[in-house]
């Protein structure tokens, strides 16, 4: 058994602890908002927060989060409660806003990954440099999105 | 106006309380191949449907994928604009995938532009799609969406539509039609006052017979088509609900991890899955003609456990094939073989004799991978003779026929349930059949709905491939340093007819092709030939430019007075660049233009060599002329993407073979530009006025030429042969500027 929050939400799954999270998000609770990709934490798709800092899920064993707050890219759009559980109320963080007023994705299937690196990013350094960004956001977006990823990251720090 | 060889008849259906208004056309037997293959067959159920409800609601159903190109928003735009919509009560919806939804516009369009749809002649021959029906596509390919289902289709329905409502309106009010005007969804008619919405028209108008010949708008009269407008599809994206094939889910669904394989082309021989059987999850193995699959509760139980599957597959001739025999064996071909004609114009045996200076040179460029964020996946559910099917493509209706030609069922007991699609490229056209098949197969076994998934090393190993080709070249300069002579032989296949030819002025020109089939699967890879094609051409032009002591710049637009569209892509794009001005130290810029499906693009790199000898691209300056811009928010997308995707690909894109199979297996090996390695990039859309072109894979082919040919001037290195990693670029003579 392992137990963590999944956006505010408490899971208890029954599943071998050496399961990466990504296919206990996607299978077993059916939170197909993270992405699989590569499957070697090389691509960034699969990238979720565990206690507020990005990590890539294709790789990471659900024994690692036991207990531990996990978000996700849908439990970035809906506000809390008092209770720090989701509500069903849409509220767009700053960087899902920012994606959309910048037109950033394209086939789109990268950005849950793209945001949630950005937002980690973001979260701990509010006005990155170039090299910061590209130090940080290393995720692969096929499409090239990476242009508008900066103009949004900007307009984000100049906000 | 291509809509006058057209006839309308009335096609409407009540779905969910609204009216749909649309049309059917019967196409006459034409003046073109292509025409009569499609007269035929006689009637053609068109597509595009416009649904008006009561409260003043409008849906336009899209017939195409969305893939990240934007088209949803922008046919939609084509439609609604016709239709005098107010676009804030316009909402969007893929179309499903049944024959009422077919793409008859694409194979006129592609039959316009080739003469004969030669791109489309596959799906007109392939047993799983009738005759019938090739204009009973939906494919999205070929940068075509916006250009034939937008302009013949989406505008035209949309103008129909609204001739309708006029209609209707004018004769309840006992009024001429030409006194009536629409705006904002509503009928006005200004001498009374009177005014209807399209909601309250819906129904009466649904009865009338549409008219044969809607008049569309002047580009001057358009209220949204020009307008950059936010894409529907984006904030579904950045909330994770945007539903791709590879997230449909239920409690019961079963996963498949699969092994293909690995020398293509050969079978499965012996299995043994008595250590797999045992893992948890596990509830089946399948032994498939050419693989192996595993069957289990969730994906990663299935991947983990086929690990343990011990798997025999048969030899074959081609266990020892590595590239460098592919590339010898291109070499001999064209050593021992003229081939077969591609372009002859003048005498270019004669040119090369008489020339002051012959310049020889032999570009390649190999196998590439589409590698669509999204991996190949397809969940198909079988139970009582019927079927569902989820699947990201570029072709629902194909994938549906498919699916029922594999399971033996009619293709109308098979529902194909609409996604976006995380990334298309061409991977996920007809005939890369792969993961469709397999997957209808595995679902075969089970009554659940079953999600056979390929791994990433899978979707790099199991791919259609950009072909690998080489291209030899002679060019003959006379003694002004003019182009007079120009002789080519490349290694097929030809997928798109045309695009090894120069657009430049010259005389002589000699192009064939020899046979460059191999045991590996190719398919069309984003701007399909344009893409190698391209950087031959733009790269030895340059070559020649060098060789003949004149600037590149001035080389090509004194070769292009016929192509006055080229030329004012060149200008544009190099005047915003700055060529020619002062540079920073070690940074060069290189060019190159080209036109495909029917745009032309031109490209301006700015370069520098890093410390590790590869290049640095710190930005592109594109120029893109496609006739005109529906939204041109998307079209700056398409020209950002497409530079993006051919720069990954002329930096690191290779897929290499060695011992008959693939030697790359992820991302690391296949590497991608990333935020670091993005350049910046400035676009200037010229409005021509021009037919549409597309915009989905003109960016594409030019960035190469442009990133080599500043490598040149930079190190003196002459680079023709893909990628660039290969190079080390620190040995290098600078050129002096011309």
């Amino acid at each position: 058994m392992a137990t963590f929050k999944v956006n505010g939400v408490e899971q208890i799954v029954d599943v071998e602890p050496e399961m990466p999270l990504l296919w206990v998000l996607r299978d077993e609770l059916g939170m197909t908002g993270t992405k699989f990709g590569c499957g070697i934490a090389s691509c960034g798709a699969c990238t979720v927060h565990v206690n507020g800092s990005a990590v890539r899920s294709c790789v990471l064993p659900v024994s690692a989060v036991e207990g531990q707050e996990i978000t996700t890219v849908e439990g970035l759009a809906y506000a809390a409660d008092d209770n720090g559980l989701n509500t069903n109320t849409v509220s767009l963080s700053q960087v899902q806003q920012a994606w959309i007023d910048h037109q950033v994705p394209q086939c789109g299937y990268c950005q849950s990954g793209m945001v949630m690196a950005v937002s980690s990013l973001l979260a701990s350094n509010p006005n990155p440099t170039d090299a910061e960004i590209d130090a940080s956001v290393t995720n692969v977006c096929r499409c090239g999105s990476y242009p508008r990823i900066r103009r949004a990251i900007r307009a984000i720090a100049n906000a | 106006m291509k809509i006058s060889r057209r006839r309308f008849v009335l096609s409407t259906a009540v779905v969910g309380g609204g009216v749909l208004i649309g049309y059917a056309a019967t196409r006459p037997s034409g003046h073109r191949i292509a025409n009569s293959e499609l007269a035929r067959n006689g009637e053609k159920y068109l597509t595009s449907f416009i649904k008006i409800e009561p409260d003043n609601e409008i849906t336009i159903y899209v017939l195409h994928s969305e893939m990240g190109q934007g088209i949803h928003t922008a046919l939609a735009m084509m439609a609604a604009d016709e239709l005098d919509a107010s676009w804030e009560n316009v909402h969007i919806e893929q179309a499903p995938a049944t024959d009422l939804y077919a793409a008859g516009d694409l194979a006129t369009g592609f039959a316009e532009e080739f003469g004969v749809p030669s791109v489309l002649m596959p799906l007109v021959e392939a047993s799983s799609l009738k005759v019938a029906q090739i204009g009973n596509l939906q494919t999205t390919g070929g940068s075509s969406s916006v250009r034939f289902t937008g302009q013949h289709g989406m505008r035209v329905a949309g103008a129909a539509a609204r001739e309708m409502l006029i209609q209707c309106a004018a004769e309840r009010w006992g009024v001429p039609a030409a006194e009536c005007t629409t705006a904002l969804s509503y009928v006005q008619h200004n001498a009374s006052g009177q005014s209807l919405s399209y909601g309250e028209l819906a129904t009466a108008a649904a009865e009338l017979e549409p008219p044969a010949e809607p008049m569309l708008k002047d580009r001057s009269q358009f209220n949204i088509m020009g307008k950059a407008m936010s894409r529907s599809d984006i904030p579904p994206k950045v909330d994770g609900t945007a539903p791709y094939g590879i997230d449909a889910h239920s409690e019961d669904m079963l996963y498949a991890a699969i092994r293909l394989a690995p020398v293509f082309g050969t079978k499965l021989v012996s299995v043994d899955a008595s250590e797999a059987l045992q893992r948890r999850g596990v509830k089946r193995v399948i032994e498939l003609e050419d693989s192996v699959a595993v069957v289990a509760d969730n994906y990663w139980r299935a991947k983990e456990a086929l690990k343990l599957v011990k798997s025999e597959f048969e030899t074959s001739e081609h266990d020892d094939v590595s590239s460098a025999d592919l590339a010898a064996r291109f070499e001999r071909e064209l050593a021992e073989s003229n081939g077969s004609k591609d372009l002859e114009v003048g005498d270019a045996e004669a040119g090369l004799e008489t020339a002051a200076d012959v310049v020889e040179a032999s570009y390649r460029v190999p196998y590439l991978a589409h590698a669509p964020m999204e991996p190949m996946n397809c969940t198909v559910h079988i139970q009582d003779g019927k079927a569902g099917l989820w699947t990201s493509t570029q072709d629902p209706l194909s994938m549906r026929g498919r699916v029922a030609s594999v399971a033996g069922l009619n293709e109308n007991d098979v529902t194909h349930h609409p996604s976006y699609c995380g990334g298309g490229f061409g991977r996920r056209l007809p005939f890369n059949w792969n993961c469709i098949d397999h997957a209808t197969k595995i679902a075969m076994e089970f009554d659940v709905p079953v999600k056979t998934v390929f791994s990433r090393e899978d979707d790099l190993q199991q791919d259609y491939y950009r072909p690998a080709v080489i291209s030899n070249f002679k060019g003959g300069l006379d003694s002004n340093g003019n182009l007079i002579a120009w002789h080519n032989r490349f290694t097929g296949p030809i997928q798109i007819p045309g695009a090894s030819h120069p657009a430049y002025a010259i005389e002589n020109q000699s192009i064939r092709v020899v046979d460059g089939d191999t045991h590996v699967p190719v398919a069309a890879w984003r701007s399909v030939d344009h893409t190698q094609q391209t950087f031959f051409i733009e790269s030895f032009i340059d070559e020649l430019a060098h060789r003949a002591g004149k600037n590149p710049y001035q080389f090509r637009m004194d070769m292009l007075q016929d192509h006055p569209r080229h030329r004012q892509a060149l200008e544009v794009a190099a005047e915003a660049a700055g060529y020619g001005r002062n540079l920073p130290e070690g940074h060069a810029l290189g060019l190159a233009v080209q036109e495909s499906f029917n745009s032309i693009c031109a490209e301006v790199a700015e370069v520098s060599i890093g410390d590790d000898g590869q290049p640095i691209v710190h930005k592109v300056t594109a120029a893109i002329d496609c006739g005109w811009a529906v939204n041109p928010d998307t079209v700056e997308q398409q020209i950002e993407s497409g530079i993006i995707y051919g720069l990954t690909a002329a930096l690191y894109g290779e897929i290499s073979i060695e011992n008959g199979r693939v030697a790359q297996n992820n991302f690391p090996d296949y590497e991608m530009v990333r935020m670091a390695t993005s350049p910046e990039i400035e676009v200037h859309i010229i409005e021509s006025g021009e037919s549409l072109g597309g915009l989905g894979e003109p960016a594409t082919p030019p960035i190469t030429a442009a990133v080599t040919n500043a490598i040149y001037i930079l190190t003196g290195q002459r680079i023709r042969e893909l990628p660039l990693n290969k190079h080390d670029l620190r040995q290098s003579t600078p050129i002096a500027s011309v």
